[in-house]
């Protein structure tokens, strides 16, 4: 077949070059030039190649920051997955009382992030806060403004509030999918609670809990507008954050180079994260 | 092993019994006899599924009583019943090997580990599933995941009784008649009591040595296969088994004939006394005990319309006056086209009275 030569075909593709460009490359590309260059006004700029990697990664703020986000991480999703996955387990299988149950259980799904952290703001304050009242009257000090161990309680306990029923709508999901003849052959086959869960429940449920620790990991790692909310980062830098970190270095202190390249490791980090959850996910899926 | 009695059972999925045309079990009284094999065998919704979870315990039936051995086990958990089940698809336990799946039965109620590993070896080598131990359940093809399931089902040497709901549904035809060979063969060396759903004919008339033919919620006739297909007791019964199923031609008494449009056949007094008037009577036959062109009897004329091949035989559509009949011809058999004259001989005609068995035309 002969084929047609004609470069006025590169213009169809123009739209999606545009859109790319203006929604990613463009701004991906200031952020590379911030993180290069040493600015101190216009017409002031200075290259100095990787000086605000290297800064950055030795910073000491920044590892401390790095560790809490991790800690959080890590805590997070070992109360939320567990804690998902026993709710789905009590909720009721069928009929009206599954469907409140359901639109019950993802009501805090729907709250804005800064209303959650403005919700708990309010809610864990020792002197007003239902919360932090309740804690504070049954002799715990408990004040979020000044005592580290309150701010991450209250920071953990919210982020569980908020996010533990995806997990358990996911678990949900995958439990409703189990056929009835599972369960009948477990009974026959004299099966106890825990055996059901551990041979027939948890195996059903692998991959959708796959999908819950990799969603919970990639939303608690870049978390942001609650914490800040209800600490700003504090008390000291014991809730900052790698995001708050970020912010703090940007518009708080205006460091323009270090935190461009700042940005751009955090962007390197997610993105390794996702692929490594990304390859596991397809592995389950082939099996 | 045990004997299992099922005694006035009614079962309704929403609990009310007050109207008996929606009722998943209308009156069933059975008994189950200790070591035999029993199918169990209806269309679909008929209620076969409904009975054997009953049995099994995995549904409460809303009245009546099943009895294992004279003790009631009505209100018995499924786990305590003693019974083995196996479903129509394979249920594995992925995470575990085949050998654990086999095991889990009995793990489940704490045997030896050594007992667990001699009846579990017995129920592989049964099932050939011997060099398939060591591998995750997970990955089999559809025929061997069935194999284990079924492997699971009798593993068990002390149950009650096994019941199968329709478990070679998913397998191959070629696999499916293997397995049921060796279903029938461990039956007989284990002395096991099997009941085995089904609604396919030929799986249930191989496989047991009594036949409950189920419709609508009742049994319709419990019987060996041969009293099944020789003399179906219910009109539904010689028409859902055989293929094709039994012919009927309507009819009514005629003094000490039975005439049907075409013909008539001569009715033995002894038959005759059986008949209420006002009942609606039919001549019954199967396709093979048909003949034709037989000299010195009383032949009826019948138009031959369509040979249609079954492979080792053709089954000929035929009309007598306006009723439609099949008649079952051998491969090598001549057939004149047009007309021909079939005989019904009388040992084999049957008549029924209001779809109820009376009595057949030798009488």
């Amino acid at each position: 077949m002969h084929k047609t030569q004609d470069n006025r075909a590169w213009f169809l593709i123009l739209p999606v070059v545009l859109l790319v460009a203006f929604s990613a490359v463009i701004p991906l590309m200031t952020v590379v030039n911030y993180s290069v260059q040493d600015i101190f006004g216009p017409g002031q700029r200075y290259l100095i190649g990787l000086e605000w990697f290297r800064e950055t990664l030795r910073d000491p703020e920044v590892h401390r920051a790095f560790l809490r986000q991790i800690a959080f991480s890590g805590i997070v999703l070992a109360i939320e997955i567990p804690l998902g996955v026993l709710v789905a387990l009590g909720l009721p299988r069928v009929g009206w009382k599954s469907s409140l149950a359901i639109v019950i259980l993802a009501l805090p799904l729907l709250i804005p992030f800064n209303v959650v952290g403005t919700i708990w703001q309010l809610y864990a304050r020792p002197e007003i806060g239902f919360f932090g009242r309740v804690i504070n009257d049954l002799g715990i000090v408990f004040n979020y403004t000044a005592d580290p161990v309150s701010a991450w309680v209250t920071i953990v306990a919210m982020d569980v509030w908020h996010w533990t029923p995806l997990v358990a709508l996911l678990a949900f999901a995958g439990l409703r999918s189990i056929p009835d003849a599972y369960y009948q052959a477990a009974r026959i086959d004299g099966a106890s609670r825990v055996a059901i869960f551990r041979y027939i429940e948890l195996p059903k449920m692998r991959s959708v809990l796959t999908i819950a620790v990799l969603l919970r990991f990639m939303d608690s790692f870049m978390i942001y507008a609650e914490p800040f909310v209800v600490t700003g980062g504090g008390p000291g830098s014991s809730t900052t954050f790698l995001s708050i970190r970020l912010v703090n270095m940007a518009v708080g202190q205006f460091d323009l180079g270090p935190a461009a390249a700042f940005s751009l490791l955090y962007f390197l980090m997610i993105l390794l994260v996702s692929y490594v959850f990304y390859t596991i996910l397809q592995r389950i899926s082939a099996q | 092993m045990a004997q299992i009695v099922i005694d006035s059972l009614r079962h309704s999925y929403d609990g009310n019994l007050s109207n008996p045309d929606a009722l998943a079990l209308k009156q069933i009284d059975l008994t189950w006899e200790d070591g035999r094999a029993y199918a169990l065998l209806g269309p679909s919704g008929c209620g076969k599924s409904s009975m054997l979870n009953i049995i099994s315990g995995l549904v409460r039936q809303t009245s009546g009583r099943i009895l294992f051995d004279g003790t009631d086990v009505s209100d018995m958990p499924t786990e305590k019943r003693n019974i083995a089940q196996v479903f129509q698809f394979p249920v594995l336990y992925d995470t575990m090997t085949v050998e654990q799946n086999l095991a889990f039965p009995l793990k489940n109620r704490r045997l030896p580990a050594d007992e667990i590993r001699r009846r579990v070896a017995d129920v592989a080598e049964m099932l050939e599933l011997g060099p398939l131990l060591k591998k995750r359940a997970a990955g089999l093809g559809a025929a061997e995941k069935q194999k284990i399931s079924l492997g699971r089902g009798l593993v068990r040497s002390d149950v009650a009784a096994v019941l199968f709901d329709e478990p070679l549904t998913v397998i191959d035809p070629h696999v499916k008649f293997e397995l049921r060979r060796k279903l029938k063969l461990l039956h007989e060396e284990l002395g096991l009591t099997l009941i085995y759903v089904t609604h396919d004919q030929s799986e249930a008339l191989t496989l047991a040595d009594e036949v409950v033919v189920m419709a609508e919620g009742e049994v319709m006739q419990a019987g060996t296969p041969e009293e099944l297909y020789e003399r179906p007791s219910h009109t539904f019964v010689g028409n859902f088994i055989g293929s094709p199923g039994m012919n009927f031609i309507p009819c009514r008494a005629d003094g000490e004939r039975l005439a049907f449009s075409g013909g008539s056949l001569p009715l033995p007094p002894a038959l005759s006394r059986k008949i209420v008037s006002g009942q609606s009577l039919k001549i019954a036959i199967r396709p093979q005990h048909l003949r034709h062109g037989q000299p010195r009897t009383e032949r009826i004329a019948a138009q031959l319309v369509e040979l249609l091949p079954r492979g080792d035989s053709y089954v000929a559509d035929l009309r007598i006056g306006e009723t439609a009949v099949a008649m079952r011809v051998p491969d090598d058999a001549e057939l004149p086209s047009g007309e021909l004259g079939v005989t019904f001989p009388p040992k084999h005609t049957l008549l029924y009275a209001d779809d109820r068995l009376i009595g057949d035309l030798d009488a």
